[in-house]
C-alpha cells in the first residue's frame, strides 16, 4: 500500500522522479541514416532505470527508428547506420565489437503485432530461453510459469501449453511475445507500439502489465496512442522530423508542454 | 450524380455478353480435359486388375504387368526426391534469408526460372551428356539424376517463395531474443515455412512422374525385374510411350492402363499438395 | 510545420470557441449585476436590486450549462496540454463567476434594507471600492477572450488596493457605529456590502490566476498579494 502510494506520488511531482532514478542507456549525439537519408539528427535522451519512457510523434518522426538503434536491429539491413554514443554501462551499444545477441538478451523487443512462433506456447517462451541457458527440465518449466505469469497469461494458458501458440487470441500473443521476451531476464524492454493491434480492453492489460514490469525492467514504449503514453509513462519524448523536439515528465508534456511544436502535436493541431 | 438508367442498361449488356464469352471459353478448355480424362477412364480402367500389380512386362503377344516399370519408378523418383530436395530447400533458403536484396539472388532467380520451364529433352540429353557417356550405360542412376534436375527448380522455387511470404517481424522477433541467424533460420523460419515447402516438393514429385523424354536417354527401359539403379530401369512413362507406339493390342491394354495408374497419381499428389496448402490458410 | 493553430478536427475547435463565448457571456451577465448592486447602493435604487436578484438565477443556469459542456468536452475530446488547462480553466472559472454572482444578489438585498434608514455620512469609500471591484472585473474578463495574461497580472496586483480601501471602510463603519448606536444596522449591512465586494475581488483574483496558469502552462509566480488585515484590526472606543 505505502509502495503504491510512494509511486502515486512520485508520478504526481513529475520532473522530480526522472532525476531520482539513474540513467540506464545515455544516448548522445545520435544520427542515423537511411542510406544518404539522415533520420535521427542529433538526439540527446536520457532513458531511467526502472522507468516508462514513452515515444510519440507523428508517423515517419524517427522514434521506431530509435528503438531499433537500441538493439541494434538496423544492422539487419544493409544502407543503414548510425553514429554518436548509446552509452549502457560504459560501453557504447554502436561500437562494432558488441557482440549483438548478447546485447539483445539484455534489451529485449515487443514488436506492433503479435509474432508467436510457428510452435507451442511453452516452446515459443523456451527458444529465447535455449538460446542463452542451460536449464534443466525443472528449471525451464519454472521459467516458462514464471514469464507466463509476468505477463498475466498464465491463468489463461497453463492448460494448453502444448498447443500451437498461433491457436491464442491476438491480445494472448501479444502477451506471450512479453513473457518470451521477459523470459529471456534482459534490463531493458523495447515496445513498439505493442497495441496498436489490439481491442481496448486488451490494451489495458498489455498497459497494466507495463506498470507491473517498470519495477523490475526499464521500458521504452513507441506509441501513437496520447492516452496511453499518458496513462503508462514516467517520460515522454516527443520527436518530429527526425529531431528530439523536447522531453519531460509524463504530468509536464501532457499538462503544459515548453515547446510549441509539442503543444500542437499533442493537442491535434498538426499531424 | 444523377442516375442513368440508359447507362445502367448498356453496363449490364456488356457484363452479360463478358460473362458469356468467358464462360463459353471456359467450358471449350473443360471440354478437352474431361474427354482425355473420360478415355484414360474408360479404356484403362478395364485394362486394370491385379497381375498389373504382380507380373512384369511382357513380351509381344503375352500377358503380363507392370510391376517393374512401377517400381523402377518409383525407385528414381525417391532418387531423384533424394537428391533434389535437400538441394533445392537449401538454395531456397539462401536466396530467401541470406542473398535477400542482392542482385546476385535476382540473377539466380532468373536461371531457375528458365530452368523450369526447360524443355525436359534437353535435360535429358544434358545428363545423357553426363552420366550415360562417362559410364558406357543408361542407368536408373541416371534417370533419377535427370529427375533430380527437373525437380530442383520447383523446390526452390516454392522453398524461396514461402520464406519470402513469411513476414519480416517474425525473423525480427527471432534475431530480438538474440537468436543467431542460423538458429532463426532453422528454428522459426523452417517451422513456418514447412507446409509450403512441402507442398512444393509433391508438386515436383507430380511433375517428374510423368516426365518420358529425360527417362529415354537416361534410363531407357528394361523388360527384366531389377530394382538396382545400376542398371537401366523400367519406367511407367517409357513403358506407356513404346507399348503405345506397338502394334500389339495385349501392350495397347497395358499403356492405357499405366496411364489411368500415373494420372491417378498426379491427381492424389495434387489433391493433397492443395489440401495441404489450403489447412495454413 | 504549418503556422495556424486551428485544430484538426473542426468541431473540437468549434466546442472550445463556444465554451469561451459561454463562458464571456457569463462573466458579462455578472458584471452587469456586480455594476447594478453597486448602483443600488450607492444611489439608493431599489429597481436596480430588483433586477439584480432577477439576474441571478439566470446566472446559476448558465453555470449549470458551462459545467455540462465540459464534462463532455473532457469524455469526448480527452483534451491534452493547453487545451485541457483552457477546459479546467473554464470550470474553474465558471465556478469562482457564480460566486461573483452570489455576492452581487446579497449586496442587492442588503441594499433594500439600507433603504430604510437614513445615513448620516457618505458612502465615498464603499463607492471607490465598488469601482475598483467593477474595474478588475471588467478587465479580467476581457482578458479570458483575449487570453492576456498582463491583464491578468495587472488585476492580481489591484486587489491589494481593493483590500487596503476595505481596511480603511471596516475602521470608518466601526466608528459611526460606536458613535451612534443607531447606526449599528445599517453599518452592519454596509460592513457585509463591503465584505461582499472584497470577496467579489478575490474572485476576480482568483479568476486572473486561472487564466495565467491555462494561458501560460505555469502558475502566477509569487506569493498574491493579501491587503486585508481587518481580521486584526481593533477599533478602541475613545476614553470619554
Amino acid at each position: 500500500m505505502a509502495e503504491a502510494e510512494a509511486r502515486i506520488s512520485t508520478s504526481l511531482t513529475g520532473t522530480a522522479a526522472l532525476e531520482e532514478s539513474a540513467p540506464q542507456i545515455a544516448i548522445r549525439n545520435l544520427d542515423f541514416f537511411y542510406g544518404s537519408n539522415r533520420a535521427l539528427k542529433g538526439i540527446n535522451l536520457s532513458l531511467p532505470a526502472r522507468q516508462v519512457t514513452a515515444m510519440i510523434g507523428p508517423s515517419g518522426c524517427g522514434k521506431s527508428t530509435l528503438l531499433r538503434v537500441l538493439n541494434r536491429m538496423y544492422d539487419l539491413y544493409p544502407n543503414q547506420r548510425a553514429t554518436g554514443e548509446v552509452m549502457m554501462e560504459g560501453r557504447n551499444l554502436l561500437d562494432a565489437s558488441i557482440d549483438l545477441n548478447e546485447l539483445r538478451s539484455r534489451i529485449g523487443m515487443v514488436f506492433q503485432k503479435p509474432t508467436p512462433f510457428p510452435m507451442s506456447v511453452y516452446d515459443n517462451i523456451a527458444f529465447g530461453v535455449k538460446l542463452h541457458e542451460r536449464l534443466s527440465k525443472s528449471a525451464m518449466d519454472e521459467r516458462v510459469e514464471w514469464s507466463l505469469a509476468r505477463a498475466a497469461l498464465w491463468e489463461e494458458v497453463k492448460d494448453r501449453l502444448g498447443s500451437s501458440a498461433m491457436g491464442l487470441s491476438g491480445g494472448q500473443q501479444q502477451r506471450l511475445c512479453i513473457a518470451r521476451t521477459i523470459a529471456v531476464r534482459p534490463e531493458v524492454i523495447l515496445l513498439d507500439e505493442p497495441t496498436s493491434a489490439l481491442d481496448p480492453i486488451s490494451t489495458l492489460k498489455i498497459e497494466e502489465l507495463i506498470d507491473e514490469l517498470k519495477r523490475d525492467f526499464t521500458i521504452v514504449i513507441v506509441t501513437h496512442n496520447m492516452q496511453q503514453a499518458a496513462r503508462c509513462a514516467d517520460q515522454v519524448a516527443f520527436f518530429y522530423l527526425g529531431e528530439l523536439v523536447e522531453a519531460g515528465s509524463a504530468t509536464q508534456m501532457f499538462t503544459a508542454p515548453r515547446e510549441r511544436r509539442t503543444q500542437d502535436y499533442i493537442t491535434g493541431r498538426f499531424g | 450524380m444523377a442516375y442513368s438508367r440508359a447507362l445502367h442498361r448498356r453496363r449490364q449488356a456488356t457484363n452479360v455478353i463478358g460473362l458469356g464469352v468467358a464462360t463459353l471459353a471456359t467450358l471449350f478448355g473443360l471440354v478437352w480435359l474431361v474427354w482425355i480424362l473420360g478415355t484414360t477412364l474408360y479404356k484403362g480402367a478395364g485394362a486394370i486388375d491385379m497381375r498389373l500389380f504382380t507380373q512384369m512386362t511382357p513380351p509381344p503377344g503375352e500377358d503380363g504387368g507392370l510391376l517393374n516399370a512401377i517400381v523402377g519408378s518409383t525407385v528414381m523418383i525417391v532418387l531423384a526426391v533424394a537428391f533434389g530436395t535437400p538441394v533445392g530447400v537449401m538454395a531456397g533458403t539462401w536466396l530467401a534469408e541470406y542473398a535477400h536484396g542482392r542482385a546476385i539472388a535476382e540473377a539466380i532467380r532468373f536461371i531457375n526460372d528458365i530452368l523450369l520451364s526447360a524443355p525436359s529433352i534437353v535435360i535429358g540429353l544434358f545428363v545423357y551428356a553426363l552420366v550415360v557417356q562417362p559410364s558406357g550405360h543408361f542407368s536408373g542412376w541416371a534417370g533419377a539424376v535427370a529427375l533430380a534436375m527437373l525437380l530442383l527448380p520447383v523446390v526452390v522455387r516454392t522453398s524461396d517463395e514461402t520464406m519470402r511470404l513469411i513476414p519480416g517481424t517474425l525473423r525480427e522477433a527471432a534475431l530480438a531474443l538474440g537468436a543467431p541467424k542460423w538458429r532463426m533460420v532453422t528454428s522459426v523460419i523452417w517451422p513456418a515455412a514447412r507446409t509450403g515447402i512441402l507442398t512444393g516438393i509433391l508438386l515436383a514429385i507430380a511433375r517428374i512422374s510423368g516426365e518420358t523424354a529425360p527417362l529415354l536417354f537416361t534410363a531407357l527401359n528394361n523388360q527384366y525385374w531389377t530394382a538396382n539403379p545400376g542398371n537401366p530401369l523400367a519406367n511407367l512413362p517409357v513403358v506407356i510411350f513404346q507399348f503405345a507406339l506397338s502394334p500389339y493390342d495385349q501392350w495397347h491394354r497395358l499403356a492405357w492402363a499405366g496411364a489411368l495408374l500415373m494420372t491417378v497419381l498426379v491427381l492424389m499428389l495434387s489433391v493433397s499438395a492443395r489440401a495441404a496448402l489450403g489447412r495454413r490458410k | 510545420m504549418p503556422e495556424s493553430t486551428e485544430h484538426i478536427v473542426k468541431s473540437y475547435e468549434q466546442e472550445l470557441h463556444r465554451l469561451r463565448s459561454l463562458i464571456t457571456e457569463m462573466g458579462g451577465l455578472v458584471e452587469s449585476e456586480v455594476a447594478l448592486a453597486c448602483q443600488a447602493v450607492i444611489d439608493r435604487d431599489d429597481a436596480a436590486a430588483a433586477s439584480v436578484v432577477e439576474a441571478d438565477p439566470k446566472v446559476d443556469a448558465l453555470e449549470q450549462q458551462i459545467q455540462q459542456f465540459v464534462i463532455r468536452m473532457l469524455a469526448l475530446r480527452q483534451p491534452m496540454a493547453q487545451d485541457l488547462r483552457l477546459i479546467v480553466a473554464g470550470l474553474r472559472i465558471t465556478g469562482d463567476l457564480e460566486r461573483i454572482g452570489d455576492y452581487a444578489a446579497n449586496v442587492a438585498k442588503r441594499s433594500m434594507v439600507l433603504g430604510q434608514f437614513t445615513l448620516p455620512f457618505a458612502l465615498t469609500g464603499l463607492a471607490n471600492m465598488g469601482r475598483l471591484v467593477q474595474q478588475s472585473l471588467k478587465t479580467v474578463i476581457d482578458a479570458i477572450g483575449e487570453e492576456d495574461t498582463d491583464a491578468a497580472v495587472q488585476v492580481w496586483r489591484s486587489d491589494e488596493e481593493v483590500d487596503g480601501i476595505y481596511n480603511a471602510l471596516f475602521r470608518e463603519l466601526i466608528t459611526y457605529m460606536m458613535e451612534d448606536p443607531r447606526n449599528i444596522t445599517p453599518c452592519t449591512h454596509l460592513l457585509f456590502i463591503a465584505k461582499n465586494l472584497e470577496r467579489i475581488g478575490d474572485h476576480a483574483t482568483n479568476i486572473a490566476e486561472t487564466l495565467y496558469y491555462a494561458v501560460k502552462g505555469e502558475p502566477l509566480a509569487g506569493i498574491r498579494p493579501k491587503g486585508d488585515t481587518s481580521a486584526y484590526a481593533v477599533v478602541r472606543p475613545p476614553s470619554e
